[in-house]
Order: C-alpha cells, then structure tokens, then sequence
C-alpha cells in the first residue's frame, strides 16, 4: 500500500469553491447527471430544474410545478448554459468535464457546453426533476439545523484544504 | 519542545499498522470476498486481548461469508483496537518530546438515545462493508442520505451524522468503486470503523463531568469542515481558581449548505460561539461554572463567561502553557488521526520547497502541514516560512509527526507581526477579509431567501 492509501487524511472530495448563487442556488454531479436549481428572472416564485445526463447529454428542464421549459425544445435553454457556467465555477472545468464525459477544447463551461450540444443530444423526460428538486430543499434545510458545542471529535478527520481544484 | 524525540523508532508500530493494513485489505475487496489471511491476520493481532475470541468467531465467519452484523461489529471494533494502541504508543512519545503531564481521568459512558436510527445506520455500515470499497454503487452508497437526514436534527445524534454524511458524500463521489484509480483504503477504514462503534448504544455520549471556573487564554483555532459540516475547536489554557493551569478545548460545529465555504463557514460558527471573537480581538474570557468532559472539552454555554482583559496567545504560549496539564483522551478518541497537541517552538530554522515547509528544530526535521491552514484567515505558507515562533499542533498520519501552524511571530513588508490562521474567526476588518465577508453574507443571503420561499414550513 501506498502512503497516500496509509493515510487517514488524505482529501477524497476536494471543497466547493466560492461563487454567487443568485442565478443558480443549487448545482450538484450526483446520480449520473448534472442538475441543478436556476431561479427564474422573471417570477420570484418559480425555479427551474434543469438536468444534463452524463455520456449521453440528454437534457432537461422544467419549473418546480412542472411546466416544461419553453426553451428547452430540441436544444439546451438558458437555464441549462447557465447551470453549466456555475457547476464550473463550483467545481471546476475538468471535474465537470470528468463527470459528464466531455472531450472540450478548452477547460470552459462554454466549450464543455458546446461539446455536448454538438453532438445534438436528446431532450430527456423531465423524471428526474421531482428528486433534483426535493434535494435542493434538503440541501437548504441544512440552513435550518441548530448547531452544538458538544464536540465531534469525528471532524478532526476532515480538515480544511488550502489545494485548488 | 524536544522534536528528536518524534523521530524515535516506536516498538511495535510497524506491527500493528499491518494488522491494520490487512483489516483495510478485507474492506477493500468487501465481506462478500474477504481473503482469509487478512481476517486471520487481523485476528491474531488481538488474540492476547479481551476481543479475543469474539473476533476470532468475527473473522471465520467473515471468511466463509456468512458475517452477521455483531461480526461485522467485532471487526470494525479489533481495527479500532489496533489504532487506539497505535495511538497511546504515539501520545508517550509526545508527551516525552512535551514534558506535559496527563491527568488519568476517564470519562464515563452514557445511556442510550434513538435505537431504531442507531440500527438503520449499522445496517447501512454493514451493506457496504460487504460490498467492499471496490464493489461500491451509487444504490449502495445512497442508502445512507435517509439516515443522515434522520439524524441530523437531533443534535445527540450529531456526531456520527456529520460522519456518515462526509464518509458517504466521498463515497457517492467515488462510485462505481471499481473504477477507482486508487482507494483511500486507511482513511476509509477509519471512517468506517468508527461509525460502527458510535451505532453501538451509548457509545457517542461525552457527557460533562464537572465545571471549571478562571481565565481561559485562547492559543489558536483548528478548524474542520467537510461539504455539509464545519467544526471550530478553540484549544487553550485555563488558569483555575483553584488549582493548575490546564489545557481545554471550546468547540462549535453546525451543518451547512456545500456552498457556504470561506468566510461563510466563521459567519455560521461566531454566532454561537462568543470565544471566536474574544480570539479575533486577542481577549481572554472569564469563566464561571463552564461545564467541562473528562478529556477537557468545555461545553461552552454563553451564560457561563464573560470577556476578559486583552492576551496575548503568544505569551500564554511561552510562560502558562509549558506548566499546563492535559486530560487522558476518551476511550474511543484513541486514534493516531485525532491527536492534536498544542506546541510552542521558536529558535527553528526553515526551509522551503513549493508549499511544503519544514522547520529544523535543534538538528531535527519537523514537517509543517501548511494545508490545514484555513483560506479565510490571514495566515499563508510563506508567513510560516519567514516565522521565527509558531504555536501549533502536533498531529500524526501516514507514519510521520507533523505541526499544524495556528499562530506564528513573522516578518511581513521588514515588520515583525503575529499572524493566526482563526483571526478572521470572529469577525475582521482586513480589507480581503471584508471582501470575503460580504461575498459570503450574500451567499448566504440568496440561500435563506429561497429556504424562506421555498421550503415547506
């Protein structure tokens, strides 16, 4: 075994980068696919779920009532160019690119988005957009968790990392 | 502090980190194709302890593939064995290199809480040991979210919450386990094992001993933090009203949102905990009736201090800490990953190569672990690089003593200043540090708006 399998510390999933969420509150790479939560411009009310599946980049939109994405017809809509830019600035370009299996020219959210829409890839169902949108709300309930001042001594095995993605 | 001492050879060592190798072996490859020889293994390195037999029964049912969960218990609790010994061979060590003397205290262990989510928890433990980190999938791994969930509200609970919700997020992210490049085998074996022993009743309960009264002189801040937890711990010394002075810890720790990160993470924690800022402003409290563990964690309680007059951490580090005693750690905070001893060195000298930093102690090598010094904080590699005294941690992993920096006396612009990595921890005026601030305030901002939209009340 090698040191780095010899160490207790070593980071697996390196931290979040800062970024606005005003546009996008929520972007995750979970259960093969991109999804995230883009907050509507229009109506203060209304969210959009939008989703891109890893390998195959089918694609999906729609409101958290939902409404399918008017944009979302036969190409990816502003929501999802937008998640994308914001799921690189979360993660970082070759994270994402690694996720959803894109070869793009440069290590951009717009190059990683025009490498999937040139291969014209297929508006999936909008299945999925309940659960993306439910772990959104669990992702903001964490918000609502009181904290203690009991200690985790667990969390020693967690230390911060200076490394950039 | 005499840093030779770290580099001495520790009898056994080797031994029982390969017992514990071979236990990470059997994980990697999962329950459902265990090699014999690392249960075998992994029983014979306890077979002189009171684990004995219970693992050996553990080890040959595993072999055959017929574990049951109180087997799959044995062995998570034969590997924390193994590294609770690692453990006390280090802290000798490190109390020989201190000169610090250890009270013998214990803590008790307390009653039980929430059986039903202490079981589902262990279920879920139990399927992925039997999957094997290589046999893992994104089915497996998601069993864990309900749990969590379940958990997390209960701040009793807290503890192996914050755990399984870390452990699972690296496994999720590391799904299929058989395309892994490599597999943190150690580190998850850990995590593992530890989550194990806190689904067993009781087990997690730190329960408060006494209350201490006096002047606590704050030496630095550790921070933790994984994508949906952050934890400050405060380690200082306490001048007692009766008695001698003795190190502490204050701790405050609260899940957040992935997002929150930076500044965002002290903005959550400094409102819960007054100690935080009394660090930024270089200020002692005044403690009154503070409840305390066993092992010297304070369970701060507002009501219990007030702000004192202005220390400085540097000369509590130089005059009050070297006459400090420490508390015996808690049986199952036994492990090398959790040591964490506040030091004071200076007359070092440095050297450098990228971001790695090594101080050379009398002659002797000492690697400085510059990652763990949080970004949002004014310290940086290169002030540790140009320090002449550091107040840190000793902390121990992958074979080797490191010192974690929270504070050190350097040169910034030909000035000689102090820098501490929590500076930023109650709040600053530093003009990034502001900068940091209002990025995170909107941050968060946006997410408490759609919550308050959003979420059903």
């Amino acid at each position: 075994m090698s040191e780095w399998e010899r160490s207790s510390l070593v980071r697996v999933v390196p931290p979040a980068r800062p970024r606005k969420l005003a546009k996008v509150p929520f972007v995750e790479l979970a259960d093969g696919r991109l999804q995230g939560v883009v907050s509507s411009g229009s109506d203060i009310g209304r969210v959009y779920v939008s989703s891109v599946d890893a390998g195959t980049y089918a694609f999906a939109c729609s409101t958290n009532n939902n409404r399918p994405c008017g944009g979302a017809r036969g190409m990816f809509c502003n929501h999802i160019l937008a998640m994308i830019t914001e799921a690189v600035l979360q993660y970082g370009a070759e994270r994402v690119g690694r996720y959803l299996r894109v070869e793009a020219d440069e290590p951009t959210g717009q190059a990683i988005a025009n490498a999937m829409s040139g291969t014209r890839p297929s508006q999936g169902d909008s299945s999925a957009a309940a659960m993306v949108f439910s772990q959104f709300l669990r992702h903001l309930a964490y918000l609502e968790l009181a904290p203690t001042t009991a200690p985790l001594p667990e969390l020693h095995w967690f230390p911060p990392t200076r490394a950039v993605v | 502090m005499r840093a030779d001492l770290l580099a001495d050879p520790v009898d056994g060592l080797d031994d029982a980190l390969a017992a514990v190798d071979a236990s990470d072996r059997v994980l990697v490859a999962g329950l459902l194709r265990p090699a014999a020889a690392d249960l075998t293994e992994l029983a014979a390195a306890v077979a002189g302890t009171p684990l004995a037999t219970r693992v050996a029964e553990a080890a040959e049912k595993a072999a055959a593939g017929a574990a049951g969960e109180d087997h799959i218990v044995a062995l998570a609790a034969a590997r924390t064995a193994l590294l609770g010994s690692v453990h006390d061979a280090l802290m000798t060590q490190v109390v020989g290199a201190t000169g610090r003397s250890t009270a013998e205290e214990t803590a008790p262990v307390t009653s039980a809480t929430e059986l039903n989510l202490l079981a589902a928890a262990r279920s879920w433990l139990c399927e992925v040991a039997r999957a094997g980190w290589r046999g893992i999938d994104h089915d497996v791994v998601g069993g864990a979210a309900q749990v969590v969930s379940a958990m997390l509200p209960d701040p009793g609970l807290r503890r192996l919450a914050a755990l399984l919700d870390g452990f699972a997020a690296e496994l999720a992210a590391s799904c299929p386990g058989a395309t892994m490049d490599r597999v943190p085998a150690r580190r998850w074996g850990d995590l593992w094992a530890r989550a194990m022993l806190l689904t067993m009743p009781g087990a997690a309960g730190l329960p408060a001993t006494g209350t201490v009264t006096g002047r606590l002189l704050p030496l630095g801040v550790d921070l933790h933090e994984h994508a949906t937890a952050a934890q400050a711990q405060v380690h200082a010394v306490l001048e007692q009203a009766d008695g001698a002075p003795r190190l502490v810890r204050a701790s405050v720790s609260v899940p957040k949102p992935d997002t929150v990160v930076g500044a965002g993470i002290w903005q959550l924690l400094r409102t819960h905990l007054s100690l935080l800022t009394a660090v930024s402003e270089g200020r002692s409290m005044e403690l009154a009736g503070m409840p305390v563990t066993a092992d010297g964690d304070l369970i701060w309680a507002e009501e219990h201090a007030r702000p004192g007059e202005p220390a400085d951490a540097f000369a509590t580090a130089r005059v009050v800490l070297p006459t400090a005693t420490a508390s015996a750690t808690a049986p199952l905070d036994r492990h090398p990953a959790r040591i964490a001893v506040p030091v004071f060195l200076d007359g070092y000298t440095t050297t450098t190569d990228g971001d790695a930093v090594t101080f050379t102690v009398a002659g002797h090598d000492l690697a400085v672990d510059t990652d763990r010094i949080p970004s949002a904080g004014p310290l940086t590699p290169a002030a540790v690089a140009a320090s002449a005294a550091c107040i840190g941690l000793v902390r121990w992993d992958a074979g080797t003593f490191r010192v974690q920096p929270l504070a050190v006396e350097t040169t910034v612009k030909k000035k000689a200043v102090t820098v501490h990595a929590g500076a930023w921890a109650g709040g600053t005026t530093d003009k990034v540090g502001v900068k940091a601030e209002k990025a995170a305030t909107d941050a968060a901002a946006v997410l408490r708006e759609r919550a308050g939209r959003l979420l059903r009340k």
